[in-house]
């Protein structure tokens, strides 16, 4: 589909893409893992939009990025596409299977589970030494299609990648949530009861949920294991799902730009707070938060569309009661 | 089956020790409005659940149009052609009449399978014209962008009708649709209702306490006392009946004369 | 047998420090209905305060026994002032929201929390073993075990029947039980609610407090203990049952128990065990295994 929304979309893609080059190399790597993580939080907006809060999305995460590093410690294969591909892949099936069990939860036991499911994979990566154990370990530079970027060209070409899968799901998330599927979340949340009686699986419409969130986590963990080009336990640790729904909680559920947005804007405000405030970042952080839920429920994205629907005249609310 | 659209055999309900509904056997011809009755706890509620797969019967069969669907779940009976409305509104507080509506009829529109859902899109030039011929079916034109949360008891119930009817049905349960009601707008209720599913050609089932409105809605009377039907006939014969003038329309008091009848 | 004999008391002992974790969470989850993540800043300023407090008495030669009172009762006193503040100051202002999003206000205050560790504390660790090592220890066969250890034991004992017994004989333990059994009910015969609240949150963050100093003397008190007790506790009380007294201790016991056979036994799956029962339980019997499902109203 070639909506205008779509090609404004793809306008700022291309020049996002187009500024990296003029950008300094440590505003690049910033970004670079801010687009990745973006994705995970991404799924989440998914989720968070029917009121489900995962406090184990670090799972998927960890799995798209081990899965990067194993492919990189065992095969041959080093060609970036197939291993973030592979790590969606890996994902998206976990997140299926387990999804039989999770898409039937709700509220705070939802959030358990899937915090429960995160910590058994830290419990297995931490001990196990084919796995590398506490350090984790390194994952190699990985190949275009065949071409070796180095050094200050590597990061640019790892950036471009990562904004085409970025731009890549941002139009699929564009379609799902304009799908009958994808509208469903707010009726979800208001009665689940109704949309089953309109004929709709409730549980299956979490199930598939899951399985979007799952795979953009993969994706987002291989691609910040190529950034980073390093792996260790911390990815599936849930203080990594904390600050995932952090972010989304901050960006609100209101758009698929927010998730980016606010992905980006976290990045920056805590490499600023860790450099200016060391020991205080994450009292800044827990106070933005705070703030948020408290004045701003729908998040920070509400304030552009509060701002943007101030100009329209007040609509006169039609009908009273009878 | 002899030309019924809905058709119940021996249907049994029992919950631990508890029988809520027992050898219930029903055949109901197509575009039949059939009213039920019945104190509370009488059984109605249960019966409407079992056929619309909210519950699974204990034992008995439901076949519609000749087709087995015992213990089949809600939704799998709705994209069959069986649907209903509620005692308290299932509407969608957060979003408005028109967008409730839609949401009803595109998923009617749509599959059964969450993946193909997924790829259409919910907004279509079909479902919007289905969505505003509906509000204006059902008199409701006016609340059009209120959100429902806001709406008074008598729309929420007509809106929440409206979207059982969005898949088109060719069935239809409705359980207390004037319950909350005040008695002054019971009748134009009803009489919104009962238009628009004739013209919908729907065949209805509905569950009333008011008598009145039951004797001029209604083609037929189902009364339901301690979990099984007593009376099963035309609503002036069942109106009279002494049984039911003593259990349920409190129309005569409990004497030896009613047990006996 | 000794491998058997130390699977047995070095469970009981985690056990009882996860008693001691998880009994102010549950008693919260049961009475608030949230889900509070800060338990796990509890946990911490107690050890902190703790350590500090242990680090005062000791330096200045004064008695042990004196030493672990002070050291448990600064802890307490930091619990109460937290929790107070936390309850009035925040909880207060989301109190009806949705139970996710009130999980979602403790992690920012968990957040905040840990910085304000920092802040006052600063990134360095504190010993505060003497305690532990003032209690000395016994020789059982061939095992040697602190006296301490015993002690932890005997305190999570005494706590479980005690608060049993307050729930069951006070006259605030009952109408905590009926705030448990049913909100509304309980406001509609002229409960004061919100005085419950405020009391439990704080009896909850004292306890949190308490888990923290006891175990001070255990362990090396540094940064981050907050962040690992509390998916520990959270696996407690899911395995349990949320909001269940004796699901707490049954889920410690569980939790203890199963962590002591796979560091004697097969030590690489000792975390993956933890989280695996939690899992499970959470799959078949989702309200945990002490609690029956809240009936739904529809």
């Amino acid at each position: 589909m070639l909506t205008r929304a779509n090609l404004f979309g793809a306008l700022v893609f291309v020049a996002v893409a187009i500024s990296a080059l003029f950008l300094p190399p440590w505003l690049v790597s910033l970004a670079t893992i801010a687009f990745a993580n973006a994705l995970v939080v991404l799924g989440l907006v998914i989720l968070w939009r029917t009121g489900l809060v995962p406090f184990g999305q670090a799972l998927f995460y960890a799995i798209g990025a081990y899965a990067v590093a194993l492919i990189g410690r065992y095969t041959p294969i080093r060609d970036v596409f197939v291993v973030v591909l592979a790590g969606a892949v890996a994902a998206g099936v976990v997140a299926y299977v387990i999804g039989f069990l999770l898409a039937r939860y709700r509220e705070i036991f939802f959030a358990m589970l899937s915090l429960a499911m995160s910590m058994i994979l830290y419990g297995i990566l931490v001990k196990s030494e084919a796995l590398g154990s506490t350090d984790g370990f390194h994952v190699e530079a990985g190949s275009f299609l065949g071409w070796r970027p180095q050094g200050a060209l590597r990061n640019l070409a790892l950036f471009w990648l990562v904004l085409g899968f970025c731009a890549i799901a941002a139009w699929v998330v564009g379609v799902y949530f304009r799908s009958v599927a994808g509208s469903m979340a707010i009726p979800m949340r208001d009665n689940e009861i109704r949309v089953e009686f309109l004929g709709l699986s409730v549980d299956r419409l979490v199930h598939l949920k899951l399985v979007i969130s799952g795979v953009l986590a993969g994706i987002g963990g291989a691609l910040a294991a190529l950034a980073v080009q390093h792996v260790d336990p911390q990815m599936a640790y849930w203080t990594t799902s904390g600050g995932f729904v952090f972010v989304t909680v901050l960006a609100g559920a209101g758009s698929v730009a927010a998730a980016f947005v606010g992905s980006l804007a976290f990045e920056l405000v805590r490499s600023i707070a860790v450099a200016l405030l060391p020991g205080a970042w994450q009292l800044i952080l827990g106070s933005a938060l705070l703030l948020t839920i408290l004045f701003l429920p729908e998040g920070l994205g509400s304030l552009y569309s509060r701002l943007r629907r101030k100009p329209a005249a007040p609509k006169e609310q039609p009908g009273g009661p009878s | 089956m002899s030309g019924a659209i809905l058709s119940v055999r021996d249907l049994e309900k029992t919950f631990g020790s508890v029988v809520a509904a027992r050898d219930i056997s029903i055949d109901v011809p197509p575009l039949q409005t059939v009213g039920i009755i019945g104190a509370n706890g009488a059984g109605k509620t249960t019966f409407v659940n079992m056929i619309t797969g909210h519950l699974r019967p204990s034992k008995g069969t439901i076949h519609f149009e000749d087709r087995d669907i015992t213990g089949l779940p809600s939704r799998t009976i709705t994209r069959l052609g069986i649907s209903r409305s509620f005692q308290v509104a299932q509407v969608f507080p957060s979003l408005t009449v028109i967008e409730n509506m839609r949401a009803a009829a595109a998923i009617g529109r749509g599959k059964d399978s969450v993946i193909a859902q997924a790829m259409t899109p919910l907004d279509s030039p079909q479902a919007r014209s289905e969505a505003d011929a509906a509000v204006d079916l059902f008199q409701i034109a006016r609340y059009r962008d209120a959100r429902a949360a806001t709406l008074p008891q008598g729309v929420r119930k007509l809106l929440d009708i409206a979207m059982a009817v969005a898949g088109h049905p060719r069935v239809l349960l409705l359980d207390e649709p004037t319950s909350g009601i005040s008695i002054e707008e019971k009748f134009g209720l009803m009489d919104v209702v009962m238009s628009a599913l004739k013209t919908r050609k729907i065949t209805v089932l509905f569950v009333e306490h008011d008598m009145e409105i039951v004797g001029r809605f209604a083609d037929r009377v189902l009364a339901f006392y301690d979990g099984t039907v007593i009376a099963d006939e035309k609503p002036q014969t069942v109106l009279a009946n002494p049984k039911v003038q003593a259990f349920i329309s409190g129309t005569k008091p409990l004497n030896e004369d009613a047990l006996h009848a | 047998m000794i491998t058997a004999f130390a699977i047995f008391s070095d469970g009981l002992v985690y056990a009882a420090y996860l008693f001691l974790v998880a009994v102010g969470l549950t008693l919260i989850f049961g009475v608030m209905k949230i889900l509070n993540v800060t338990h796990g800043s509890f946990y911490a300023f107690g050890a902190y305060g703790a350590a500090t407090a242990v680090g005062i008495w000791f330096d200045r030669g004064l008695s042990d026994a004196g030493g672990f009172l002070f050291m448990v009762g600064v802890a307490m006193l930091i619990g109460l002032v937290i929790g107070l503040i936390l309850e009035r100051g925040i909880l207060r202002l989301v109190y009806g929201r949705d139970e996710v999003v009130i999980v979602l206000v403790t992690y920012a205050a968990f957040l905040i929390l840990e910085d304000v560790i920092v802040l006052v504390w600063g990134p360095r660790s504190y010993p505060a073993y003497q305690p532990m090592v003032s209690a000395g220890s016994i020789d059982i066969g061939e095992l040697t075990l602190s006296n301490y250890d015993i002690g932890l034991v005997v305190l999570a004992a005494a706590l479980a029947v005690a608060v049993w017994w307050s729930l069951k004989y006070t006259r605030y333990g009952r109408l905590l039980t009926v705030v448990i059994f049913d909100r509304e009910v309980a406001a509609a015969y002229g409960i004061n609610v919100k005085v419950i609240y405020t009391v439990t949150f704080i009896i909850g963050a004292m306890l949190g407090a308490l888990g923290g100093a006891v175990m001070a003397p255990k362990i090396s008190v540094t940064l981050g203990i907050g962040v690992e007790v509390i998916v520990l506790a959270f696996a407690v009380v899911a395995i349990g049952g949320m909001g269940s007294i004796e699901g707490a201790l049954i889920g410690a016991l569980i939790v203890g128990l199963g962590r002591a056979a796979a560091v004697h036994l097969m030590p690489e799956i000792e975390l993956f065990v933890i989280y695996a029962v939690m899992a499970l339980v959470l799959a078949f019997r989702p309200y945990g295994l002490f609690t029956q499902p809240a009936p739904r109203k529809i």
